[in-house]
């Protein structure tokens, strides 16, 4: 870990401020993926903005019957809130599919969709990898593949997106709610947050330099049966496969988007309108233009098996 | 003292102590952190410093250039340690590659920079800033590719043959002819290796975690070019070896040669990240196994042979070790091969050979009982072997049970509701299968000594350089005390895993347990001669109880001869050799797989054991049932991915080597046959560390089969490798 200066701040506004004064700045909070990739020296900021103090950790009704939930709303609390096991189980259900219950409760709602990819070329600073070294190449692409993306990867980059909450909220098409060092505030809708890569895969969402994320805001209920079925090598404590966010309606329609595929959630309108066609339209359509490895080309059959699964369950089971 | 012929009836037979279940001894320490490990001890040290060591970012080739300049001049640093500064370090009889120095690089994160500094942050920071120039050089590091080049090699004698194997499989009626794929796996223990190291003028003293003490001791005399003598290792508490703390590794030579250039003791522990490829793993194997059988079921003809790999080309992991002792079978051919390759140390993990082999196998008998249309509980029974090695029938078999641990095994599982046709078990979503597999796994001793110290509280003190790694050495050691000397097992203490300590057996190949019980024995052999010389009475014809000695028509106190102390060690005589000792168990397994996602989720397991007295069932069957887990992963998950460009093991941490978890082990029993062995020693007792590994992967994979109706022989089997070829969604 390299040494690094630290404060605390006191606003939302003061402490994307103070990100944007400062070169080579992060923010922390839970620091449970953070601190990890900083004692590999894959993350080495010169700075440290703790943003802990900020309050943020309400999740509030919305007027038009949605939710308002803080940047700082650990994972514990947001999976164990009434309205979001009510009116949200998807989400209840995705976060705690996630990692443990130690790190779910340091873990918060605005550092989790900032999670970094776990691409084992990523973590070994001993590999070329374009996302820590902008040119330096790939070196798991023709090499051990078998978590990575199917879909929406690049040339310079075929890491995914890993973490379970933010495909949740892209079923439920939450709203990323920020602050800039000058003071503006606005809103990202999460399809447009996480960034595919491209062949600049070391930006990964549509933050600017020193922006805050303070708010996640769900819109109003929709109703429908609610499914995250996670599909890893072992029971818990496991990154996806494939994983299956869904909102299923009675009529057969709804939404669905795929985790653990991508540089993000993956969800496609097109995809969503062939639910009442059945999980092979479905995944025909959203894995139309993927470019798999020969160790990750299951991932699209299982994509469809587990969603097969999801719409073959009698409305009343759910899935965990 | 030494054991030279079958044991007769003796005090164990009459055990009040040995033999009954026994909370840890150790347990309260452990629960309230007063045990600590090897790199929590730096309490007892004054002033340590923090080593940090820096791994080699290629696999093979050689170091043009380091530059330390920065790393030096950062902040809190002592000294920095580099490889192209130093020759190498000697090479023990342990060690593959050189742990240290020179410029030639052997294998990914070989160490070849030591940083040390006030603070583990600024050593590991530091670590950081030294700037190494490598020329890579090509490496072999594909075992499927390399393997041909292997039978043979160096003029190898590799196979060993009995009748006329390539006859008998040809005339036989009923065949199985398979391959079988097994990958390189990690140790995964809970406590990374670590070392504190401190020199007191040319002694040196080595707080480590480490499973065989006294090779500790000779190895590092070997790696430093010092006298065994001037070297203390003291290792009390282990958190888990598996194999991969036989040997000292880097940390604690450089832990040693920092100390020695930062004159003060130094702290190193293994950052988890490093340990995949800087130390030891479990070889890949490839298997290929033949057998041939009647229609009745009897085999007539059974090869196996086995490819593996090592940096040195030599000293694989040998799938074939059970096969000779497991099933009949007149006419037979094993073969082990080993290549070259350039990936790090292979070396054993818990069950070397057997660990695997079983995986081969095993499974092989499940499909030759498919062949035959027999059940395959019936078929391994049909094939026990009875009184002579089937592979090596000059050795007679010491004691052996195996048809009662699969009968019994069958009844207590409920096997005969397993569905013959695989596929046909559904629960809902769950396609449900049921497996079994027999296993084997030697029973060895090593000679192994201790002290023992009678108070004149008529207290009981045990010191002896062996080592508990988690797995209740403590506890027995002391049971075997109290019932030699009659006294209550709270009397007893134990002291463990110091070099100044009489020598022991060590904790390696299952022989631990037995060993090291029989030398704490002969040391209480040696205590109560010596209380009869002084108060004149014949020890060995005196019964020691309740703290009294009885003698013919005369009665003392335990302490009447007061403070007391006396060493003994046991040694195992030729007569063994006539035998083969061995520990046997049945596995059974049920799982359900997800019929549309392939997800295989274990429902229960089963071992049924035979592996002689168990000295104390609690702790033994912990024993099983972690190497129950084990094998569990090794069949569903556990896979070191080479990466054959680079030449190292991609996943090399927790995140991505994934061992099981709780919820991947729902519901375990294991039984204990109540049998003696009196070939193994006065306790008749065998261990059981490693049986609990031999044949529970097999017995899974034969449960995928059986619920799934697809063979998949390439470990670990994760669902990728069958998804397509699962039964059609209804």
């Amino acid at each position: 870990m390299q040494s690094f200066t630290y404060e605390r701040a006191q606003t939302p506004a003061e402490a994307a401020k103070a990100a944007a004064e400062r070169e080579n700045a992060k923010f922390i909070a839970g620091g449970t993926n953070l601190l990890d990739l900083m004692k590999l020296e894959i993350e080495r900021p010169t700075h440290l903005i703790d943003v802990g103090r900020l309050g943020l950790k309400e999740i509030e009704d919305t007027s038009d019957g949605g939710l308002r939930i803080g940047t700082l709303v650990s994972n514990t609390a947001l999976s164990a809130h009434p309205r979001v096991r009510r009116d949200y189980a998807v989400l209840t259900r995705a976060i705690q599919a996630g990692a443990s219950g130690q790190l779910r409760n340091k873990a918060t709602t605005g550092g989790n969709l900032l999670q970094r990819t776990r691409c084992p070329y990523f973590y070994d600073t001993n590999m070329p990898c374009n996302k820590r070294q902008p040119g330096a190449g790939c070196a798991a692409q023709g090499g051990y593949s078998r978590q990575l993306g199917v879909v929406g990867v690049s040339d310079s980059c075929i890491a995914t997106y890993p973490g379970d909450m933010a495909v949740a909220m892209r079923v439920l098409d939450a709203v990323v709610e920020t602050i800039a060092p000058d003071g503006t505030e606005r809103r990202i809708p999460i399809a447009d947050f996480h960034r595919l890569w491209g062949d600049t895969p070391h930006i990964e969402n549509a933050l600017q330099p020193g922006e805050l994320i303070t708010h996640v805001t769900l819109p109003r209920p929709i109703g429908g049966r609610h499914v995250y079925r996670k599909v890893r090598d072992r029971a818990s404590y496991a990154f996806a496969l494939v994983s299956v966010a869904a909102v299923l309606q009675p009529d057969g329609r709804g939404r669905v988007a795929f985790g653990g595929v991508a540089p993000k959630p993956w969800r496609m309108p097109e995809a969503d309108a062939e639910l009442p066609r059945g999980a092979k339209a479905v995944v025909g359509r959203a894995f139309a233009d993927a470019r798999p490895t020969e160790h990750n080309r299951f991932k699209i059959a299982l994509a469809q098996r587990a969603l097969a699964g999801i719409l073959s369950d009698a409305p009343a089971q759910q899935e965990g | 003292m030494k054991f030279d012929s079958p044991a007769g009836d003796n005090l164990f037979d009459r055990s009040r102590i040995v033999g009954k279940s026994t909370s840890r001894i150790d347990g309260p320490r452990k629960t309230t952190g007063t045990a600590p490990y090897a790199y929590e001890r730096g309490d007892e040290v004054a002033n340590p410093a923090y080593g940090v060591i820096l791994g080699a970012a290629i696999a093979k080739g050689r170091i043009r250039r380091m530059d330390a300049r920065d790393a030096r001049r950062a902040p809190g640093v002592l000294s920095v340690l580099l490889a192209t500064e130093r020759k190498p370090v000697g090479k023990s009889d342990w060690n593959l590659a050189p742990l240290f120095g020179g410029p030639e690089v052997a294998h990914y994160h070989q160490a070849v920079a030591l940083v040390v500094a006030e603070t583990f942050e600024q050593a590991r920071a530091a670590s950081n800033m030294i700037h190494v120039d490598y020329e890579r050089t090509d490496g072999t590091f594909d075992l499927a590719a390399a393997a041909p080049a292997a039978e043979g090699a160096d003029g190898n004698q590799d196979r060993s043959t009995l009748g006329d194997f390539d006859a008998a499989f040809a005339a036989a009626p009923v065949k199985v002819d398979a391959r079988y794929t097994t990958p390189d796996e990690s140790h995964a223990m809970m406590e990374p290796h670590a070392t504190i190291a401190m020199w007191e003028g040319d002694k040196l003293t080595l707080l480590t975690s480490n499973q065989m003490i006294n090779w500790a001791k000779t190895a590092m005399g070997q790696i430093l070019d010092i006298p065994a003598e001037n070297i203390r290792v003291d290792s009390p508490f282990v958190g888990g070896g598996f194999g991969g703390k036989l040997f000292i590794r880097s940390d604690a030579v450089l832990a040693a040669l920092g100390a020695r250039e930062a004159g003060r003791p130094v702290k190193v522990t293994l950052q988890r990240p490093l340990m995949f490829n800087n130390t030891t793993h479990r070889h890949a194997t490839m298997q290929h196994l033949r057998i041939g059988a009647e229609a009745d079921g009897r085999i007539t003809a059974i090869a196996h042979e086995n490819w593996s790999g090592n940096i040195t080309g030599e000293e694989g992991e040998d799938g074939t070790m059970q096969t000779p002792k497991l099933y009949t079978g007149a006419n037979r051919m094993t073969g082990n091969y080993v290549t070259q390759l350039d990936l790090p140390e292979g070396n054993a993990m818990r069950a070397p050979g057997e660990a695997v082999g079983h995986m081969a196998l095993e499974v092989a008998m499940d499909e030759l009982a498919e062949a035959l249309d027999m059940d395959p509980v019936e078929l391994r029974i049909r094939n026990d072997a009875q009184d002579r090695v089937p592979g090596e029938p000059s050795k007679r078999i010491s004691d052996r049970h195996l048809t009662r641990c699969l009968r019994e095994g069958a009844d207590r599982f409920g096997w005969s509701a397993r569905s013959v046709v695989p596929g046909r078990m559904r629960e809902g979503r769950w396609l449900v299968g049921m497996g079994v597999a027999a296993g084997y796994r030697g029973g060895p001793t090593q000679t192994s000594g201790a002290r023992v110290r009678l108070g004149a509280d008529g207290k009981v003190a045990v010191e002896t350089d062996m080592t508990d790694i988690g797995t209740g050495s403590y506890t027995i050691i002391a049971q075997t005390a109290a019932e030699s000397l009659g006294v209550p097992l709270e009397r007893v203490s134990v002291e463990l895993g110091d070099s100044g300590y009489p020598v022991s057996a060590g904790s390696g190949g299952q022989w631990g347990a037995a060993s090291s019980t029989a030398g704490v024995y002969a040391a209480c052999v040696n205590l109560r001669r010596a209380i009869g010389e002084k108060l004149n009475f014949d020890a060995d014809r005196a019964e020691f109880v309740d703290g009294e000695i009885r003698a013919g028509n005369q009665s003392f106190a335990l302490t009447a001869a007061g403070e007391m102390s006396a060493d003994g060690k046991m040694e195992f005589g030729d007569f063994k050799d006539d035998y083969d000792v061995g520990t046997y168990a049945a596995h059974f397994a049920e799982v359900g797989v997800d019929a549309y996602t392939g997800e295989t989720q274990i429902r229960r397991m089963l071992a049924v054991c035979d592996a002689g007295r168990i000295l104390n069932p609690l702790s033994a069957r912990s024993q099983v049932i972690g190497g129950m887990v084990m094998a569990a992963g090794a069949t569903l998950m556990e896979e070191l991915a080479v990466d054959k460009r680079f030449g190292f093991f991609a996943n090399h941490d927790l995140a991505t080597y994934e061992v099981p978890v709780h919820a991947d082990i729902p519901h375990q029993e294991v039984l204990f046959l109540d049998t003696l062995d009196p070939i193994v020693s006065p306790l008749k007792a065998k261990g059981v560390g490693e049986l609990g590994i031999c044949g529970p992967g097999a017995a899974i994979a034969n449960a995928i089969y059986n619920a799934i109706g697809v063979r998949v022989r390439d470990y670990p089997i994760t669902l990728d490798k069958y998804l397509d070829r699962l039964p059609e969604l209804a």
